[in-house]
């Protein structure tokens, strides 16, 4: 199963690194919440939230690097069935005003 | 007890003479950790999917009903909402740098990083705390009692909005940061047991399982948080 007894763990500065990228992250999407970009706010928001939780997931939860191949494919397809109730629940909603 | 080939078994017994913790179903300490953090995302997958049917339902509502959603947004404090992201991310450092603790076998630190998630745990329910209260002074709590008299500001122009609407707002908000914060309780209990019996040398370099699917729970309440501070604090500030 594993053909290498790798360290999954990065140095402690390269995780305060992270953190505080985050951090700037937090505080660009704050920054951008009160500059009217029209239709674009929640998309920025949003945007910043996905690259926020991917850095997490791949990094602070080891998902990059990690020995068994089978945990990112589990990780991807949990949020691939989340992409599923979203999108198709609001495809139905958002064109319901087009009749 | 063994009917496994004599190479596996042998191989098995080797290994048992480095670590006790080793099961024996498992070939060797790496197997099981990755057996532990499979099963482990898989329970997380099931809580991106129950989260998942709220923040459907939440947009979905957003949509149906904006006006109403957006003003009853701008009454949530920024502030707070921001300060409680920052120590969620700061906690989140602190549970990696738990884990690197524990496969380095640094016990003293490793305690010392968990007692410190807990306390940033705590910080952030006792904000969130602060927060509810002024809901209720508002009386922003969904119930008999809910009163909402904001206008929705279209460039400068005024829309009363439909007091109903901006109660189901604030029953979507109670109940998102509401089971938001119950995973954050939990998981302040979860770090406090861990924190005991780190301290009491339960954890080694080659077996601290129990660390790092914690952390992993940890780190996903978190991404929860980082997706419903926008959702509910950030993106109805400009329509």
């Amino acid at each position: 199963m594993s053909e290498h007894e790798e360290h999954t763990t990065h140095s402690q500065g390269f995780y305060i690194a992270i953190g505080i990228g985050l951090l700037i992250g937090t505080a660009t999407t704050v920054g951008a919440a009160f500059v009217n970009l029209g239709a674009f706010n929640p998309v920025v928001a949003l945007l910043i939230a996905t690259i926020k939780a991917t850095v997490v997931v791949l990094f602070f939860m080891h998902v990059k690097g990690a020995s068994e191949k089978l945990t990112g494919a589990v990780v991807v397809s949990g949020f691939f069935f989340l992409a599923i109730l979203l999108s198709l629940s609001l495809a139905d909603y958002l064109t319901r005003s087009w009749r | 007890m063994h009917d496994s080939p004599a190479t596996t078994s042998s191989a098995t017994m080797e290994h048992e003479a480095h670590n006790p913790a080793l099961l024996h179903h498992f070939s060797d300490a790496q197997q099981q950790k990755d057996a532990a953090s499979l099963g482990m995302w898989l329970f997380l997958v099931t809580e991106i999917m129950f989260f998942g049917g709220m923040f459907c339902a939440y947009l979905i509502y957003r949509v149906a009903h904006f006006n109403a959603f957006a003003a009853a947004s701008q009454q949530l404090s920024i502030g707070m909402g921001a300060f409680n992201t920052a120590v969620l991310i700061i906690s989140s450092v602190t549970v990696v740098l738990a884990v690197k603790a524990a496969e380095a076998g640094k016990r003293k630190v490793l305690v010392a990083y968990l007692v410190v998630t807990v306390l940033l745990g705590m910080t952030f329910l006792v904000v969130k705390g602060f927060e509810y209260r002024e809901k209720f002074e508002r009386h922003h709590v969904p119930g008999p009692t809910f009163k909402f008299t904001d206008t929705f500001d279209d460039n400068g122009k005024q829309i009363p909005v439909n007091p109903k609407e901006a109660e189901l707002f604030f029953s979507l908000y109670f109940a998102m940061t509401g089971m938001h914060a119950l995973h954050m309780i939990i998981g302040c209990g979860l770090f406090s047991v861990l924190a005991v019996l780190a301290w009491k040398g339960h954890y080694s370099p080659g077996y601290f399982t129990p660390i790092e699917n914690a952390g992993l729970y940890w780190h996903l309440v978190d991404i929860i948080w980082i997706y419903l501070f926008p959702l509910l604090y950030l993106i109805s500030r400009h329509s």
